[in-house]
Order: C-alpha cells, then structure tokens, then sequence
C-alpha cells in the first residue's frame, strides 16, 4: 500500500475507507439480491409473476437511508478538505514554480534547488505558480494536490509525518515529458533539517570560483535540462552535450540560414527564445527566462565545458 | 376496406429494408428520412468509430507493458489518447444510444410514423458525417493530430502546434448533430404520441431518452460557444483564457464542465433507459417503481447540471465553490440509487428467462454500481483531491460509461437488433464473448483504480517502477476485453448476414416495437395505436 506520510493521509484515507465500506456493503447487498433474485424467480421455478407495481414506503426507505449515507460521506470530504485549505500561522512558505517540464522550490533565505527537503512534523505551506501551461503539484504520499496555473497563485500546505523520500508527480497534462515532470521531497528530522537550511545560505548562484560549475547549477535550477540534455539523449529539444561550436541549420523570421554556436547565439537564444528557431525543433516553444547577465555568463561556460 | 383487409394489409406491408424510395443502393440509405434507416446509418457510423476507438485504447496499453519506450514516441501517445477520448466521447457514446436506438424506437415506441422532423434528423446524420470528415482532415493534415487531451486545457491547447483548431471545429459541428437530434426528440415526444399515450404511459426508454434531449438542447451550446473561443484565440489571438493575454484558464474550464459533466448523464441516462425495458421484460412482469425511475431521470438530468465544478477541486476555483460543488454532487447518487433498486425490485415474484440482453442488464448493473459508489469517492473532496487526475478517475469514468452506458448499449443490440434486422443472433457465441469481456473489463479497470489511489497519475507516456505489475495486470485485461468485444461484433454482424429469421416477438415484450412486424414497415404502424395502459404489462399467469 502507499505509505500515508502528512497529517493528511489519515484524513484522506479515513474517509476513502468509510465510502469504501459502505459501498462494499450496498455492493455486496445489492449484487446477493439480485443473484438470489434470479435464481429463485427463474422461470422454472416460478412460473405465476406478481405485478407489484411499486411500494411507497420502500421507495421512501431507499430515498432517506442512501441521502443520509451520502451527507455523512460529505462531511467526511468537507472536514479533510477544510483542513487542508486552512495554514497554519507558523507554517514554512516554500515557493514551487512549475514550468515544462521541472519544478524549481525556493526557500525564503533565497536557496532554490529541483527537489524538495523539508522538515518533520512542520508545516510547509507551497506557494504554487506556473511559467507556462497548467501543471499539477502532486505528492501520493502525503494526499496533496493543486494544480499551478499561469497568471494565478495557489498553494497548498501539509505537515510531513515520516521521514523518507516521496514522489512529487505533475498531474495536469502539459505535453510530451509530462510523465517525466518528477522530482522527490525528502523528509529529515528537524535537526538535521536546520543544519542542511543554514548550509544553503552559503550557496551562491554566480560568480562563483568555477563559472562552468555554476552554470550545470543553473541549467538545471531553471529547467532547462527538462527539454535539453547534458549527456546527448535525444529529447524534444537539442543536446547541450557538443552544443557550442557546432554549426546549427536554423529559421529566423521563416528563413533557413546557417550559424555558429557562439556566446552571442546563447544569449540571444536565452533572451529571445522565439527569434531564432533550431531546423527540426521549430515548433517547441522555450520559455522566456528572467536571468541576469552574469547568470547567462555562467550557463555559456558551462557549455564550452561540455564537450 | 373492412377490418379484416386492414389486417392483411399489415400483415403483407414491406419491411423498411426492402422498401423502394427515390433511390436505391447506398442512395437509398444516405438519402432516406425513414427513422429507421438513420437509426442504422448512426449505428454503422459509430461502430466504425467505436473499433478505432478500441484500437486506441488497446495500442495505448501496449505501450504501457514495459517502461519507457515500447512502441511509440510520447508525443505519440499523447495524439493517441487525445483521439481515443474525442471518438469515444464524441463520436461513439453522444450520439451512441439516442443516434441509434433512439432514432429507431423512440417513434415505434410512442406510436408514431417517424420523428416530428424527418429532414432534420437526416441533417443530424450529415452533420455528424461533417463532423468526422473534418475530425480525419484534422488528423492527417498540417501538423496532425492535437496532443491536448479530450478536455483540451487552455493555455496548453492555445499553445500547442497541432491540429487543434481543426479537431475543435470538428467537435463543434458535431454539437450541432447533437442539438438538431435533441430538439427533434423533444417534440416528438411532445407532438407525436398515439392517442391515449400519457407521459406515465411511455416506455422508460423514452422517459430517458427525453430528458437527455433537454441536455443536448441545453448544455450542448455552451461548449459550442466555448470551443469557439478558443479557435478565436488561437486564430485572431484574443486573450479569453490565455493569461498570457489576461484571459483565465479556469474560466476555460468551467465553461468546458458546465457541459461535459452534463454531458456524462447525457450519454448513461439512455443506457439506463434501455436496463428499464431489457428488465422487465425478461422478468416478464411490470416494472417496479415506474414513476420513480421515470422522475429519477429528469432528477439525474436536473441535479446533473449544477455540479461541474467537482472536475476542479484542485484547480484553484475558490475553496467555497468546491465545497458547494461537493455537496450537490451527492444529490445526483440519490436518483440514481432509487433507480438500482427500483431495478432489483422488479426481479422479485418475476418469471426471469435469462438471454443474452438480460445478461447485459445484469453485467451493466455490475459495473454501474462499481462506478456510481467510485463515485462517491471522487464526490467527497479531500478525497478527490488526492485521487484527481490519477488512474482512479480514469478507472471511474470507464466504469460507468463504458461498463454502465456501452455495455446497455451492446445488451440493447441483441435486444432490438432482431427487431432492426429480422435476424436472431448466435447465442452460445454471443455469451463467450460477454464472458471475455467481463474478465477482461475488470481485470483492466478495477486495476486502473487500484494504481490511481497509489498514486498513478493519468495521461502518462511512461510509469514509475512501483506501477509495474499493476500495468501488466491491466494490459493483459485489455486483451481479454478487446477478444471480447470483437467477438461480440462478429457474432453481431454474422447475426445480421447469417442469423435466423427472427420472430416478431421473440422475448415476449410488452411495448409497442414488438406489435409491430419484423422488421418493421415503412411507416411502422397502418393504424396508429390506441394506448390504453402503462407500458408493462405482463399477465400475471405464464402461457
């Protein structure tokens, strides 16, 4: 069975098993009857049939018992889902940015990193947006879902009750590497969770001593390896591995024309993805990225580097 | 003429096959305005559909036997369930029951010569061939096939390259197939019942087939309307739901549901009506509760349009909406519950002869109540929020529309088809095939709902390790399924080609197609009917 992991499962899972049971009741109930029924009125056992047209007070048994069951299934979902609406006042805010196809989480001290680590038995509330189409922040484990959706802010919040790590899924269809949109959240004790938090401050996203290094941070931070990889498997978009230097066959404004992989080319292609497209790739559109110029600095170094 | 020459007369009247019109060939069937043989236009047109739709479904399985890349590219397999979802829904089960069933014995069943608009409904038909031709144009022209899912989401299907704008425009004019078929029961209904004919007196089906048309009038604009927006904003670049260009995509999405959850009543309401004669009849008594399934059915069609927005819990439509949206959602179980047992009720003192279409009544009950009580969970919103957009939903919705509606459906042809095509099918094969289909349906669904509430979300090209078995399990099922269901058309068409000459009455039914000659006469009855009793009525003493 799925490992119930947030304060939420139990909710969840209390009022999924309280349908189930009722339902495996009527089920069984309904589908015994209706065999027996067969059986005994099979025509060679009963040849002579009662027209009974109807019977109000069955009709009223079988309208009041189920509208009964059913608002007490109601109240079960409302009171789990009233919950999971209402943050607590010290709970941890997290900022998830969803875009095709990676998930970026930010921490309030500035550290961003693609998979996400979280504290025991603290709530962690997850600011939720998207870059580009509607993506779904999905974690099974802790019964947690909301959809990111462009030019909107959601969020949800739970309080992680095991330590382990958990799948993070997208669940709102968003294109070809949708299934592979995953990332984890790792659950550690508190403790240890405040010495890796007070390590992240350290972290620098430019300018560091090894630029090249700074900038394989980057790519990935921002996504881009979702669509590009770094070790030449094909996917929807071209390899870094090799990239620069190479000569590309490329469309701009319809034209086809030739270019060389440069420091120029990168950049442009990072501030205006849509000018220049890649022959046999024109139709994936990249999202505009907000980097700075020492952040492009650092991503071409990394490129030079991957050879 | 005395009575007696009448009778004769009745009795030598031509069969609507063998009847010369204007034209003849194919001429004679995709010109002709005789209910009847549009009824069987519509069936041909959606079993042709519903095999693509099963090959689909079947290669999509395929492609989830191993991990990774099994047969096709993701992009792919995303075309491929996009298509799977737009046949089935929009080619296949909307127009599936009314189209066919519907056209046939909606007027033989009120006692009327034809529906109250004998061109529009041939209209209905060619919109419907508009629809598909511009559906297959869609699919091999330009960049081919959308990729967007059924529901197509905004942003993504304003985005993406594919044929969406074509596959919209495709599913537009097949609304107004909808619409056009709707408008023509309703007055039917209103206009043409024989002399004594009540409301109370009609045959269940009619009861479900009318309160479907108010839906297909009613809601079927508003995703017309909706789809055309997004050809707008994807032609002339008006920002309704693109946030790009300050529209809303959850906008998009309650526009999209304030139809289609409609829409999912609209296509299992008339399996229902067919469960509510295929019952009876077999039981060879008068069903119980007749005015309580008859109501429930404008209750379901009623209470069915207020609940769209239990599609989007997570969506980030307001928590109070969702709240609201759950708990009218609830209020749909309740006619539907009162029907279940209305149904069972009617087995009881009964005299049951168990044939083919009463097994279907039997196996569409089975699966219905799996897929109504599944129901309830998505119904109950902490729980929808964790099972959402997984393998639960996707196991849900085949219960009740493939297993529910389809499987009424295919317990209706070999129901009626004696009385369409004058020809008895093949018992012992068509009971194989219903055996297949059973161990293969569940093996594939019921493990789709097991995967979904582990976590297994849906439209996934590829699976995490932890969903292996569980998608050999349901890929294996599919084959069950699909030999069944095959075997099922064959032993179908076999019956039609091959069958024996069927009876004009051959299960002993009570309502007014079986009065009539097989198969029926042009104009169905010389002397409309006088009605003088409700529509079940079985003599209590067996001959």
């Amino acid at each position: 069975m799925l490992s119930g992991a947030s304060s939420f499962a139990s909710l969840v899972d209390d009022a999924f098993f309280f349908i189930l049971v009722v339902s495996i009741i009527f089920f069984v109930g309904i589908v015994a009857t209706m065999i027996y029924f067969v059986v005994r009125y099979h025509h060679t056992r009963n040849k002579k049939v009662k027209n009974i047209e109807g019977n109000l007070t069955l009709e009223i048994v079988w309208t009041v018992i189920p509208t009964l069951l059913v608002m007490g299934m109601f109240y079960y979902g409302f009171i789990g889902y009233s919950d999971m609406r209402n943050v607590p006042d010290d709970a941890m805010k997290i900022k998830v940015t969803a875009r095709k196809w990676s998930w970026t989480f930010t921490y309030p001290n500035g550290y961003q990193a693609t998979a996400l680590t979280v504290p025991q038995g603290k709530a962690i509330k997850a600011e939720i947006e998207s870059e580009d189409v509607i993506h779904s922040f999905y974690i099974p484990a802790f019964r947690v879902k909301q959809d990111a959706v462009p030019g909107r802010d959601t969020y949800l919040w739970f309080r992680a009750t095991e330590m382990g790590k958990f799948d993070i899924l997208c669940t709102e269809f968003c294109g070809d590497r949708h299934a592979y949109m995953l990332s984890s959240v790792d659950v550690l004790p508190q403790e240890q969770f405040d010495r890796w938090y007070a390590n992240t401050g350290k972290q620098e996203i430019s300018g560091g001593a090894d630029l090249s290094k700074t900038g394989e941070k980057l790519v990935t931070l921002k996504g881009c390896i979702a669509c590009h990889s770094i070790d030449g498997t094909p996917r929807v978009s071209p390899t870094f591995k090799g990239l620069y230097g190479k000569t590309e066959t490329i469309y701009t404004d319809g034209k086809e024309r030739q270019v060389r992989v440069d420091e120029a080319y990168i950049s442009k292609s990072i501030k205006e993805p849509a000018a220049d497209k890649v022959k046999g790739f024109e139709n994936i559109p990249m999202p505009q990225q907000d980097l700075s110029d020492d952040e492009i600095e650092a991503i071409i170094a990394y490129l030079k580097s991957n050879k | 003429m005395s009575r007696h020459a009448v009778a004769d007369a009745v009795r030598t009247q031509e069969s609507y096959l063998d009847v010369k019109g204007r034209y003849s060939g194919l001429f004679g069937w995709i010109f002709s305005v005789d209910h009847k043989r549009i009824g069987l236009l519509y069936l041909g047109s959606v079993f042709l559909f519903f095999i693509v739709g099963i090959f689909l479904g079947l290669f999509m399985r395929l492609e989830q036997l191993t991990m990774g890349e099994t047969l096709m590219t993701a992009n792919m397999y995303n075309r491929l369930f996009t298509l799977h979802g737009v046949i089935m829904i929009f080619f296949f089960i909307i127009p599936g029951i009314a189209g066919t069933m519907g056209n046939f014995f909606l007027p033989i069943q009120i006692g009327a010569k034809d529906v109250f608009f004998p061109r529009l409904n041939l209209l209905s038909w060619w919109l419907y061939l508009a629809g598909a031709v511009l559906a297959l144009f869609a699919i091999f022209s330009g960049e081919g096939m959308a990729d967007t899912g059924w529901t197509f989401y905004v942003p993504y299907s304003v985005q993406t390259g594919t044929n969406v704008t074509l596959a919209l425009f495709a599913a537009f004019i097949l609304g107004f197939s909808s619409i056009l078929t709707g408008l023509n029961f309703i007055a039917t209904v209103h206009r043409l019942r024989a002399p004594g004919m009540t409301f109370h007196r009609m045959p269940l089906f009619i009861w479900s087939l009318y309160s479907t048309a108010w839906i297909q009038v009613l809601a079927t604009p508003v995703v017309g309307i909706t789809l055309l927006l997004v050809i707008l904003e994807r032609t002339l670049g008006i920002g309704i739901f693109n946030p790009a260009m300050g529209g809303d995509p959850i906008l998009f999405q309650h526009l999209f549901w304030i139809y289609s959850h409609p829409a999912v009543y609209l296509m299992v309401l008339p399996g229902m009506g067919i469960v509510s004669e295929i019952i009876p009849t077999f039981c060879r008594r008068i069903i119980f509760g007749y005015k309580a399934i008859a109501w429930s059915s404008v209750g379901i069609a009623g209470v069915g349009t207020l609940v769209w927005g239990h599609h989007m819990y997570v969506s980030g439509q307001s928590s109070t909406a969702s709240i609201v949206f759950s708990f009218l959602t609830f209020f749909v179980a309740i006619p539907t519950a009162i029907k279940v047992f209305n149904w069972v009720a009617t087995m009881y003192k009964a005299s049951i002869k168990v044939e083919v279409p009463f097994l279907y009544a039997l196996a569409f009950l089975f699966h219905f109540l799996i897929g109504g009580l599944t129901g309830l969970m998505n119904a109950a919103i902490s729980v929808d929020v964790h099972v959402h957009d997984t393998y639960f939903i996707v196991g849900h919705f085949h219960y009740t529309m493939f297993g529910g509606s389809v499987f009424a459906l295919f317990g209706a042809l070999y129901y009626w088809g004696p009385k369409m095509w004058g020809k008895m099918y093949h018992k012992k094969s068509a009971v194989v095939a219903l055996v297949l289909q059973l161990i293969g349906f569940n093996m594939l669904y019921l493990t789709m709902m097991y995967m979904g509430y582990q976590g297994m979300p849906r439209r996934y090209y590829d699976h995490l390790p932890q969903f292996h078995d569980a998608h050999l399990v349901a890929t294996v099922g599919s084959w069950f399924l699909v030999t069944g269901l095959l075997m099922m058309i064959g032993t179908l068409i076999h019956s039609i080609f091959k069958g024996e000459k069927a009876p004009q009455n051959p299960w002993g039914g009570t309502t007014l197609e079986w009065q009539v000659p097989t198969p029926p006469p042009l104009e169905n009855f010389d002397v409309v009917p006088t009605i003088t009793s409700g529509p079940y009525n079985h003599k209590e003493e067996a001959e």
